[in-house]
């Protein structure tokens, strides 16, 4: 089954079976629906836009930007080329809800992009697909024929007069390409490295024209918008907060995997639909919103609901909706270690500030957590963020910066034992056995 | 150096982009080139600037950019290991140490028998898997204890 629980879904209706993918099944449960209305009745494009920013749908990809939004910034009677794009390359550790959504609903993303370049004026489309999930490329690309033979893209949609073509494009294994002038980079064919902003894409995006990348969930969310109305959409989920998320579980917990939820569920009840901690261990920590969002503390994560405005109360970020949780067999230094370790290999090294400061965040962290850490290693670390944060083109360097600050202002004690003792508060046994590798086939 | 069948699916890459666009086709043609090859040598880079019209050394950073491209000659199979924090949490960290041990070689070494070539990984996007692998840059492996990845080094001759 493509999604393990839900609540009040809409994403993940009717995905079980095998060809739950394939055009015939979207269209059988309504799918397709939403665009063919928007052609048939020519609705307006402003009309459109205005549905998206009545739902208040804020962006799915880790920012939450409210889509309407950002979607009226684009010159859309302006003439000439115009894009749309979207992001699917999810690499940000602990998310992985684009990989489900692109493999068994797949043609939700190609109706939203079709309908977002209604909406703007788009004449051609990318989804620019994480590398890693080859087969999931391999299967958008087949999803694009079917849609193609079908007459929902190219020339004349529904004999509407509306032309628009969608191609996937691969990554190969470069976490900053989710930055999305980074990935209009690598579209054009050259190293992931972001643009500066401004100007923004809606004025000067791929091939240098107008474009607007929005994220998978994001472009998956709109047919249903359409179709139900941005009023209702809105109430499934709470004020400022609309529609239902897919949520990322990982981590310590019996069943890892997607949930969708309203967004303002409760992330106790989360937890539970996510089979609660493994072996009833207690709760130790929660990275809520995917690597690069402020670790929280058990009993504050307990009183957070889903939702941007909570979670953001809570100290940290809902991001892309990856829920990383970790036990009380957790090492704090050594879980920060192996994410400083991800941002210094992912720096794309254009910012001084980024490439040399993750180098040394993370050569500090390993140092502490080998046992060589030093009595001013955490103020050392402290002033490094500050010198990153703020001084790059991307957030990269704050990305790398925030999981460094939050994990030391929570576990300050912990980092403080590794430098005295010279070892883990959390013994060495006990941290094996919480990954439950060796235990899994008993 | 490419053969009619590469070149074949390159064209089809090209005809994605705009005319005037072919570079844009760089990393699909580069991740072509490394299948047919097995590994990406620096005339293949150069072969594949050339079809496409751009500078070899364009190519060249896209090739050393993003980090699926092999630069040096891997064996038969490459297998590489999330050991990111969501699949460490859950045992990425010691099924890369598994696989060393059964393998009797380190990260980015292949073994004597040039069947195996091992690589620590970032994160893939299947966190919910963990741990995760990947062969040869395609297949996906999900929840690899170590039954599953005996089996697997069993089925990889």
């Amino acid at each position: 089954m493509a999604i393990l629980g839900a609540l009040n879904p809409m994403l993940s209706v009717g995905l079980d079976g095998d060809n739950a993918w394939r055009l015939a099944d979207y269209v059988k449960r309504g799918g397709y629906q939403a665009l063919r209305r928007i052609l048939e009745e020519k609705l307006a494009q402003g009309d459109v836009i205005n549905e998206v920013k009545k739902s208040v749908l804020r962006g799915r990809g880790g920012a939450g930007f409210p889509t309407g939004l950002k979607w009226s910034f684009m010159p859309r009677s302006f003439p000439g080329d115009k894009y749309v794009v979207c992001n699917s390359d999810e690499g940000e550790p602990g998310t992985f809800k684009d990989r489900d959504i692109l493999r068994y609903n797949p043609h939700s993303v190609i109706e939203g992009m079709a309908i977002a370049a209604y909406a703007m004026g788009a004449g051609r489309g990318y989804n620019y697909i994480h590398g890693e999930v080859w087969e999931i490329y391999e299967r958008f690309e087949e999803a694009l024929d079917e849609a193609r033979v079908a007459g929902f893209l190219g020339n004349n949609l529904l004999g509407s007069g509306f032309n628009f073509d969608l191609f996937a494009h691969h990554g190969y294994g470069a976490y900053i390409c989710g930055e999305e002038t980074a990935l209009l980079e690598s579209i054009e064919g050259k190293k992931g490295q972001p643009r500066f902003k401004p100007p923004f894409p809606a004025s000067f995006g791929l091939y240098g024209k107008p474009t607007t990348i929005n994220n998978t969930e994001t472009f998956a969310s709109i047919p249903y918008i359409i179709n139900l109305g941005g009023e209702t959409y809105l109430e499934a989920g709470k004020a400022n907060n609309g529609g239902t998320k897919l949520f990322s579980v990982s981590g310590h917990v019996n069943r890892p995997g997607n949930y969708e939820i309203p967004l303002g569920t409760p992330f106790a009840t989360l937890l539970e639909m996510a089979g609660g901690m493994r072996g009833g261990r207690k709760l130790k920590a929660c990275i809520p919103g995917g690597s690069s969002a402020p670790v929280v503390p058990a009993a504050t994560m307990m009183d957070c609901t889903m939702d941007y405005d909570s979670i953001s109360k809570g100290g940290s970020m809902l991001g892309s909706g990856a829920v990383i949780v970790m036990d009380e067999t957790t090492c704090m230094v050594r879980a920060l270690e192996r994410l400083s370790f991800f941002y210094y290999e992912e720096s794309c090294g254009q910012c001084t500030p980024c490439r040399e400061g993750t180098s040394w965040l993370y050569k500090v962290v390993h140092r502490i957590e080998s046992g060589k850490g030093r009595p001013d290693d955490l103020d050392l670390l402290a002033s490094v963020t500050t010198n990153i944060m703020g001084r790059t083109i991307c957030a990269l360097g704050d990305a790398a910066s925030m999981p460094v600050q939050s994990f030391i202002k929570h576990y300050r004690d912990e980092f403080a034992y590794h430098i005295e003792h010279k070892k883990c508060l959390v013994p060495v046994e006990v941290q094996r056995a919480g990954s439950g590798f060796f235990t899994a086939t008993v | 150096m490419l053969t009619s069948e590469s070149l074949k699916r390159i064209d089809r890459e090209i005809a994605k982009y705009p005319a005037e666009q072919k570079q844009s086709a760089v990393m699909a043609a580069l991740a072509i080139a490394q299948e047919q090859q097995g590994w990406l040598s620096t005339e293949a880079i150069e072969c594949v600037a050339n079809y496409l019209g751009m500078a070899p050394i364009a190519a060249y950073e896209v090739a050393t950019f993003y980090n699926m491209y092999d630069l040096k000659p891997v064996g038969k199979y490459k297998v590489s290991v999330c050991t990111n924090l969501p699949c460490m949490l859950t045992g990425g960290v010691d099924a890369g140490e598994y696989l060393k041990k059964k393998l009797g070689i380190g990260y980015n070494q292949t073994t004597s028998d040039g069947l195996i070539t091992l690589k620590e990984s970032e994160c893939m996007g299947a966190c919910g898997d963990a741990p995760v692998m990947i062969i040869n840059n395609r297949r996906m492996c999900s929840w690899m204890n170590p039954e599953e990845i005996d089996k697997l080094l069993a089925e990889l001759k």
